[in-house]
Order: structure tokens, then sequence, then C-alpha cells
């Protein structure tokens, strides 16, 4: 048995309430959401919190899939089994499906937050890239009140997020926008194991021409990579598997890949190129069924 | 051919009974999570123990401090090599005589070595007491390349060996006839040849490695729980390493989650627990984590190949093979005392060859030590994964197909008995018929074309084949033992006077289905019927000694012991019968369950009531005792020889070099089956792993000795979605020599798959990308690095 060091544990009752106990530890405390990624580093002694805050019993707070105010608004809490089986994401951004068919597995997915695969902010996560690719922004809630911001701004870097030490992440929002087509696409090597690289596009087609794109990739990088060089050739121009190639190729050179056991960068980069491609076909195949 | 209901038992049937699909016994104990595995055992006072390991795979020991571990509110002890020392057991014997250190005092030598054991009151207690030892190391080179341990320059890594100046853990062994295979080679029409490696993998048996011993200090009799392969070698073991009594120790197995070899060494994690136990007079725990399993514990494969074929007048004439053999820090490789290769020497094959030369050398590195025989008959795997990647090599440069190629090459059926230029006494085969219901079930011509026309498509199909023959069943005692004890089985058949049986054999089950298979034997030999046969295993204190369950060797030496037994108690029951029927036993014929009198079948004896006559008051034949049991130790005369065709179907991604195994189709020859959904079963489980081996699973090392792959995130096995529905068929030729004509069957879809999957995945890739070999594991990145024309072997 795997075992971690010893620590404090305490459930949250309210989001304040979560909060509250951040600031009391003053940085010693994590939030545990689904586990999936903090109990495994937990139990490698890769991480040794002192003091555990769950969030599990605040489902009635951040547990949620609702359309509002133009918005997709999904609760930090929510599962991946629930994103996976939701209708109104399936409508809209049929990539978060796709995603989800190849995150982890059904035990990982029954359990395993969109919160936590924010915040852990690992750059093989799938739901980085797909929440930057639909231009998701995210509200961060502290004991001053609360702020929203951009994927971009999100990422910090390697494990690290916008998200402060005494801070919670509540709700992810997705705009909605006419015209959107979206997908992911990921090579693993076996199911259930991570990226080795994986593309999120999402497009919206008006008249003929892509009025904006948004093009992300996970697993080739430090952190997860927003394709800005990509998502500018595809604005404005109309959809065509040339383009498509080019924006692949704007892919392959913009990622910054490190050999380890899933492959040499040379191979890594030929993937982000091909996931790319794969993953701006289906969207504007998407996009364009939804406007016929 | 198919599978077929039609010896399916009825629930009906007044007497299910022998051979057939018989639902396993174990398995209502299984899916109700009822099992007894190590950890769910728990002894009044039991203390739990933790390893600390070498995080360098090759340093110094200056200094070890354990005092702040020890203050750590309980913790009981902390034991290192010295205190080891004092009882004489720093260091212990190796399943293939070497001595492997079970603390290192000196140095470590490889990355997860045992440096220190802590006892205490929790696991939790333990394992944070390990953080609190302080070790002080003086880092040394290190060397995790076989090839590069060889070189003048390499660190020795045994300086603990008296006279070891260099890496090499055996000298060169040779088998076969090198100038008659010079002669091949000289006279041959083609000849190919391939530098190939069988990476080093892991059994990685889902429950873990560990230990319970209870050593009690009143009467010296130490109980150990232990899930393992071979518990009376392991008794005789802790006997000679302890020096202990071997009458006071008894193991009991328990249910065990998994061993496909992994089981069969005795690691140094067992010795510090029943040491612990000794020291402490409780009982302790000690039970490995995942990682601790992956980094230390009995590795498989890891040689490193070149192989030479030849071939005149169409046929496969010669095999040359020269050997690496990397077997870690220390050399406990499992193979009979003989064969320090194992049996890799019948790498000849299912072919009729006019010569062969094989040579072996094995080398010391600074990686786990192991070698152990991963669902295979001791580097057989090793040997048809060479040979079979060998004639498909052949077949390319030849531009045969490569089921030609081999029926063109099989040995003939008459010509069995078959005496290999290797020295085999092949039993009994027909090859081509094998192969050819393979080739129906698969549809090889449709394949053929279906292939062509994709690749005009652009896309990438493979078919690949392989044709294997195993050895399986070690073996007779005139030609193997391990550790000097002859490789035997016993078997102690008891009829009670209600006509209940129990069966105890040395055998010992990690899911086999030994419960279920070996109750039919005794059904079939005696009538009656298996739920009212117990089989009784894995307590040395209540079977009769034997060598335990690897190699495929269950049914070929313990199930042809329990056989025999039976029929030894069938015939008692023959005399004891003639003596209620008043009749000569010579007058009495046997139905299955009863002797009846031959000119009067009416009138006859169920076993049953010759059981009851047997314990009763009544007299007994003259000069014979009372009761209805036998005992027997079976010695095999030859080991026996399965083998099957098998063929893969794959695709492979153009742009991701994805390989996805769509179709597998396993033709398998292992002699009468005794419960053909239990070897069904068994196929199943060993082309899953093929699967795993062919595609994903290997472990690595950094240049530094770093293991890079110590969990179930970076030692891959394969999942449902990996696995195709499985196509199987069989044909039966019965084992001449075994009593139920049985072959072993378990490892034989490890031992065959992986090369037919390789040989899918170039004939994939050769028309299209030139590639004439890809090492495994065909992970994307390997095969897309073929495809660029660089492959490269995996370090
Ligand atoms: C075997 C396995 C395979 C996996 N494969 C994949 C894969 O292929 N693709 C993929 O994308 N993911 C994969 N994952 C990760 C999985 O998606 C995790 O569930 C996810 O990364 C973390 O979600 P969680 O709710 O379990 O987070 P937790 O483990 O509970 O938390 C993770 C981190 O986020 C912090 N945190 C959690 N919630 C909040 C919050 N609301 N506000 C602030 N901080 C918070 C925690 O403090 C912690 O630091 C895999 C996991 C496993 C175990």
């Amino acid at each position: 048995m795997q075992t971690p060091a010893p620590f404090q544990y305490e459930r949250a009752t309210s989001v304040d309430g979560a909060i509250a106990a951040l600031v009391a530890h003053d940085g010693d405390a994590r939030i545990i959401a689904g586990g999936h990624s903090l109990i495994p580093m937990m139990k490698l002694r890769l991480a040794s919190p002192e003091h555990l805050i769950d969030i599990n019993d605040l489902e009635h707070e951040l547990a949620y899939i609702a359309e509002r105010d133009g918005e997709i608004r999904i609760g930090a809490l929510t599962r991946h089994v629930d994103l996976l089986g939701s209708d109104l994401l399936a409508r809209h951004y049929p990539l978060f499906a796709d995603a989800e068919e190849v995150i982890a597995d059904p035990v990982v997915r029954n359990r395993g937050t969109i919160g936590g695969s924010l915040c852990q902010a690992d750059a093989a996560e799938d739901l980085s890239a797909v929440c930057a690719a639909v231009k998701a922004r995210v509200v961060i809630r502290g004991r001053d009140g609360e702020r929203t911001v951009s994927m971009e701004d999100f990422h910090v870097g390697p494990y690290q997020t916008a998200v402060g030490d005494d801070e919670i992440l509540t709700e992810v929002r997705l705009p909605l926008r006419s015209g959107a087509g979206s997908a992911h696409f990921k090579t693993e090597r076996r199911a259930g194991d991570w990226a080795i690289a994986a593309a999120s596009a999402a497009v919206w087609i008006e008249g003929g021409t892509i009025a904006d794109a948004g093009v992300a990739l996970s697993a080739v990088g430090t952190t997860t990579i927003h394709l800005a060089r990509a998502e500018e050739l595809l604005r404005g121009a109309a959809p065509s598997d040339e383009l498509f190639a080019q924006a692949a190729q704007i892919a392959s050179e913009d990622c910054s890949p490190s050999a380890d056991a899933r492959g040499p960068v040379d191979y890594k980069r030929h993937l982000a190129s091909v996931m790319t491609r794969r993953a701006l076909r289906r969207a504007s195949a998407r996009a364009l069924a939804m406007e016929a | 051919m198919a599978v077929t209901e039609e010896n399916l038992p009825s629930p009906r049937q007044e007497r299910p009974i022998g051979f057939g699909r018989l639902k396993r016994k174990e398995d209502a104990r299984f899916i109700r999570g009822q099992g007894t595995y190590l950890d769910d055992i728990r002894l009044p006072g039991m203390l739990h123990g933790a390893l600390l390991r070498s995080p360098y795979a090759h340093a110094r020991i200056v200094s070890i401090d354990t005092s702040e571990a020890l203050a750590l509110p309980g913790v009981a002890a902390v034991v290192t090599a010295k205190d080891l020392e004092t009882l004489g057991l720093a260091w212990m014997p190796t399943i293939s005589y070497d001595t492997q250190a079970v603390l290192a005092g000196d140095k470590v030598r490889f990355q997860g070595q045992e440096v220190a054991f802590v006892i205490a009151e929790t696991e939790y207690i333990a394992r944070d007491a390990l953080g609190l030892i302080d070790v002080e190391y003086e880092p040394l080179d290190a060397v995790v390349d076989a090839r590069r341990a060889l070189h003048e320059d390499a660190p020795l890594i045994r300086d603990d060996k008296e006279g070891q100046v260099d890496n090499v853990a055996s000298p060169t062994w040779e088998a076969g006839d090198q100038e008659a295979t010079d002669r091949a080679f000289a006279e041959a029409d083609v000849v190919v040849s391939r530098d190939m490696i069988y990476p080093r993998c892991h059994p990685a048996p889902l429950e873990t490695c560990g230990m319970i011993a209870d050593f009690n200090p009143e009467t010296g009799q130490l109980d150990i729980y232990n899930g393992n392969q071979a518990p009376n070698v392991h008794r005789t073991v802790y006997a000679h390493v302890a020096g202990l009594a071997e009458h006071m120790i008894r193991i009991r197995c328990n249910d065990i989650g998994g061993g496909f070899g992994n089981k069969v060494p005795v690691y140094p994690g067992y010795v510090c627990a029943i040491a612990g136990s000794i020291v402490a007079g409780v009982p302790v725990k000690w039970i490995e984590d995942r990682t601790e399993n992956l980094v230390s514990t009995g590795f498989a494969r890891d040689y490193i190949m070149r192989g030479e074929m030849c071939a005149k007048d169409g046929r496969i004439t010669g095999l040359r093979v020269d050997v690496i053999a990397d077997h870690g820090a220390f050399d406990s490789t499992a193979q009979p005392t003989k064969f320090p290769a194992g049996f890799f020497h019948i790498c000849c094959g299912s072919y009729d060859l006019q010569a062969a030369h094989v040579k072996v050398k094995a080398v010391y590195t600074n990686k786990a030590p192991g070698g152990v025989a991963y669902r295979c008959s001791f580097r057989i795997t090793e040997a048809v994964y060479l040979v079979e990647r060998m004639v498909n090599a052949l077949a390319l440069e030849m531009g045969a197909d490569q089921i030609d190629l081999r029926m063109r090459s099989f040995i003939a059926p008459e010509q069995f008995p078959y005496e290999t230029t290797t020295g085999w006494t092949f039993d009994s085969g027909n090859y081509a018929e094998t192969m050819k219901v393979a080739m129906e079930i698969a549809g090889y011509d449709d394949l053929l074309r279906e292939q062509a026309d994709k690749r005009e498509r652009g896309e990438l199909m493979g078919i690949g084949v392989s044709f294997f023959t195993e050895g399986v069943g070690a073996g007779p005692r005139k030609h193997m033992d391990i550790l000097g004890l002859s490789m035997n089985d016993g078997a102690d058949l008891r009829v009670h006077p209600s006509g209940k049986a129990m069966v105890s054999i040395s055998a010992q089950t990690q899911g086999q289905g030994h419960e279920t298979t070996f109750a039919q034997i005794v059904a079939e030999e005696l009538g009656l019927p298996p739920e009212d046969i117990e089989v009784r295993h894995g307590d040395t204190d209540r079977t009769p000694y034997g060598l335990g369950t690897y190699g495929s060797r269950s049914t070929p030496v313990s199930g042809a012991a329990v056989g025999v037994v039976s029929r030894k108690v069938r015939d008692r029951a023959r005399l004891i019968a003639a003596t209620m029927l008043e009749t000569r036993p010579e007058d009495l014929a046997w139905e299955k369950g009863r002797w009846y009198v031959r000119g009067d079948p009416e009138q006859g004896a169920m076993i049953e009531e010759i059981a009851r006559y047997a314990y009763s008051g009544e007299p007994m034949p003259e000069g014979m005792e009372g009761g209805l049991d036998a005992q027997v130790i079976y010695d095999p005369p030859n080991l026996t020889y399965p083998y099957g065709a098998y063929i893969a179907v794959v695709d492979i991604d153009p742009d991701t070099a994805q390989v996805t195994v769509r179709r597998f189709i396993a033709v398998d020859d292992c002699g009468v089956r005794i419960n053909p959904m239990i070897v069904e079963g068994q196929i199943h489980g060993g082309l899953a792993e093929g699967i795993g081996i062919a595609l994903m699973e290997v472990i690595t090392f950094d240049a530094e000795g770093n293991c890079l792959n110590s969990s179930f995130m970076d030692y891959l096995i394969p999942t449902a979605l990996e696995v195709p529905e499985f196509e199987l068929g069989e044909t039966v030729t019965p084992c001449p020599h075994h009593p139920l004509g049985a072959k072993g069957v378990g490892e034989s879809p490890n031992v065959g798959s992986p090369p037919a999957i390789v040989n899918a995945v170039i004939d994939a890739l050769h028309q299209t990308h030139g590639v004439t070999h890809v090492d495994m594991p065909c992970t994307p990145a390997r095969v897309w690095a073929a495809m660029q024309g660089r492959p490269e072997p995996p370090q």
C-alpha cells in the first residue's frame, strides 16, 4: 500500500467556509475535490499538504451545468461524468464529450472535477485545452469577492494558475455564439493514459467564413499551449483543408514539447499538427452541419 | 473447432462427471469478494514492516543512521545489514546459485535495492519512519546496458564475489552443433540476419508480494503466510537460509492475486519479515506497494539477440543465435540447474532444421534482479520470438508468403517423436493441420486481398503469423532440478467412507483454476462428481512435496500425478470390489464410477459403495489394509510439447502510427483439454498479456540507472479496449506419454502472441515504408520512428 504522510482533514459546508479555512491555514491547506490528482501525488509523497479541505459536500453550490445570460456556466465541482453526459454541452460544444470520452477511465471520471482538472494545471490535461479553445472565462473567489479571468491569464506556468493559495475556483463560463463548431482529438499510448499530444479546436462560422477560432494544445509544452498565430490565420478565412494544414503547420512550430517516455520531440510536433488538423476539420464540419 | 456448448454438463444431468466445461468451483468466493489474500490476514499482536530502498543504482554505503527513525513513536525496530549479519542472514542464495544481499551493507547495486527494514505498530508509522533513516551514499558509475557492462572500463558490480573480475554473470553457454551450422549456412541459397531485443518487462501481478512471518519462540515453530508459486521449495530454502528445522516451518499461501513467475523467487522482504518476527517475537507483516513490485521484484526477458537464419530450396535449413542476457545485479533467473539459459535452445522452433547453434552469455548490470519465467517455460518466450521473427525476416528476403515458408519447413507428423538439433525430443504434432485451421478461421486469402485493397487507398494493415512449439512440464528427474530438488510432484488422494474425496497436490494455483480442473481429473478417473472432490493445496503441512506452479507444469506434472493416484485408487477399488462381489478382480470391468462383473453387468459396485466397504468392518481382500486412498510422486518421462498457430491482424494509423490489433486468431494444440472453458480463459489472459508486451509494456532506465516505469501510469498494461474479441480454435494431438494425454497451455498465448503482432506491424509497414524490424514495445512513437526510417531499440 502506498501511504501518504500525516495530514489534517476537514469538510467544508460552504464555499465561504472553505475560503475561510484556506485563509486560516495561511498557505498550508489544499482544497480536495475529486482527489484523483492530489491523492496519487500524496501517496507517492510528491505532495504533503498539512491540511486538506474537502469540498465534496458543496455540490449544491458548485455542481451544475446551466445556461444563463448568453453563457454556459459550469460549477467547479461538476464531475467529468456529468460533462460527458450533458445535452447542453453536446449541443453547443461537443468537444467536451470528445475529450471526456478519452480522459482517464470511468472510475476517475465519476469523481474527478472540472475545477480540479483546471487547477491541477498539468500541461497534459485535456480540459484546459478545451476551455482555452472555446475561450472560456473562469470565476475565482477569495475572501474579498470574485474575479473573472480568461484562460490565457489563468495558466500562469507549469502546475500554476491564477488561483491564489486562499482562493477557490468556482465556475467556468463558456460564451454562447452562433455558428460554433468544436472538436477535441487526442493520441494516447493506451486507453486511459494521458495524451502524447492533444488538440482542441473551435470555430465560429458566419456566412461561409470563420468569424473567430480557438485552438489549444495539451501535452506539448510546459503548460497548455494557446495557438494565437493559428487563430489569427483562421480568422476571416474560408474553411478548407489547405487552411487547416497551414494551421496544423503552425501547431507543430509553436508547441514546445520535451522528449519523454511518450515519445521524442519531433514525433510530438508531428502529432500536434495531425491532431490540430483533425480537430479543425471536424470542428468546421460540425459548424457547417449546424448552419445547414 | 469453434467453442461449442455440447459438452457443458447440464444441471439436470445426474452426475456431471469428468472432463468438460464446468464452471470454476473457486469463482463462488472470488466473484463475491470473499477470497483470502495476504492483506486479509491479521494476526493478534502483529507488527508491520516497511523497506527502505536505495535511490541510487550503484553507490557505496558510507553510513546508516537509524536513531531518528527508532525515536519515532510506534517504531519497534530498525534492521540493517549489520543486524542481519549477526543472524547470518545478510545474504541469501538465489535460485540460480548466486547470492543476493537481503539488506545492502557494502554497496547498493540497483535502484530500489533493500537497505533497511523498519518494524512498527502500523504500516503508516513504518513508512513514515523510512524518511527518518539517514543513509550516506557515495554514488558510483552505473551500468544499465548489458553490452556496456562487458566493456573493460565498466565498473565492477559484484565486487562482493571472490574472483569476480568482470560483469559476466555466467559464462557463454552453447547448444547445437556449430560446425554443422556453418555448413548449413555455407550451402544455403538465402541468409538473413537481425538484431533484436526482447525488452525487459514485468509480470506485474495485481496482488503485490508480501509475507506474514509468525515465529513462536516457545516452540520454535515458524508459520508463514505468503502467496508464492512453489511453497514446498520456499520451505526448503527458508530452512537452509534461516537455519531452521524444515519440519518446524509451515507455509500457507491462501488465495493468490496473480503470480506469472513473479512469485517464484524468495525476496529480501520475506527474509526480513522472518528475521523481524524472530527478533520481535511477534508476527510481522510486510507487503510491498506497486512501485516496489515494479522496481525491485523479478522482471522478465531482457535478452539482446542476434539471429541468422538460412534457407535452401525454399525450406528453412539453419539457425544461428547469439544472445547477451541481462540478469541485473544478482543472478536470480529461474531455470533448472543444468540450463543456465533456461530452455532458450528450443529456438529452432517447429521446423525440421539441418542444424542450429545457440550461444548465450549472461551479464550483471545495475538493474533489479530477476529473469523470471513470466508466463513462460524458462526463456521459451524469448526463443519463440527470435525464431518467429527470423522466419518472417527470411520470408521477406525470399519474397515468400509467411505461411508457405512455414508449411514447407515444418517437422512432418510422421517424424515424431522428433529429435531437434539442439537436443529436444518433441513428443507429437501435426503442425500443418493446426496452421490450416488458423488460416481457415482467419480467412487468410481474403485478408491478403483486403490488405492489397487497403494499400491502394493508403491504409496500413498488417497480417502477422507465428507458430510456436513449447516444451513445458519440467521435468524428468534425470535431466532437471532446481537447487538440487527434482522437478517432480506428489499427489495424495483419499476417498472417505461417504464417497467424498480429497486430493492434495503440490501445484499452487494463482488463478489457474486447479480446484476445478484437478477435481475433474479425479472425477474422470473415479466417476465421482467433481463437487464431491476437494482439492487441497497451498499449505505445506497438508500437501505432498512438489515443485509448484510455473512453466506450465501444473497439468503436465501435478495433473499427471493426480491422474496416476486416481488410477491407483481405482485399482485398489477393483480388488475390494472383487471381494465385495465374491469374484476375481480379472473378471471385473470398469465403467465411469463403477466396477461390474464382465459377464453380468447388473452385478457391480459403485465407487461410493466400495469406499464405504473399505472403511467398514467387512473383510478386506487378502493382505490389504482398510481404507481407500493412495499416494504418488510423479516423475515425467519427458516434457510435453504444446504448439499453436497464431495470426494477428493489425491496423496502423498512417499519421499517428498507433497500432490497433483488430483480430487475433489463436489455434492451440495442448492435447486433451480437461476443462475447455478454463483452457480458453487461460488463452484469453495470455493473449492480453502478449498484446501488452508487444505494444506497451517495458521497463526502462535512464543512464544513471533510475527506473522509469515505477507505477501503472508509466508501466502500461492493456485494457479491454486494446484487446480484440479473440477467435480461438483447437486441434487435439494427445501427448503420448502423459497419463491424460494433456499438455500445458497456460503460457502458450503469452509465448506465441508477441511475434505474431510484431510480424503484423512489419507486414503493414514493409512495402510502404521499407521497415524490416521494430523492437517491442510497438508504441506509437517507436512505430513512427520506424516509419521515418530510424527504428530505435528500447533503452
Ligand atoms: C489514472 C488517471 C488518468 C488520468 N488521465 C487523464 C487524462 O487522460 N486527461 C486528463 O485531463 N486528466 C486525466 N486525469 C486527471 C483527472 O482528470 C483528475 O480528476 C483531474 O485532473 C483532477 O480533478 P480532481 O477533482 O480529482 O482534483 P483533485 O485531485 O481533488 O485536485 C487537484 C488540484 O486542484 C486543486 N483544486 C481542486 N478543486 C479546486 C477548486 N475548486 N479551487 C481551487 N483548487 C482546486 C486541489 O487543491 C489540487 O491541487 C487522470 C487521472 C488519473 C488518476
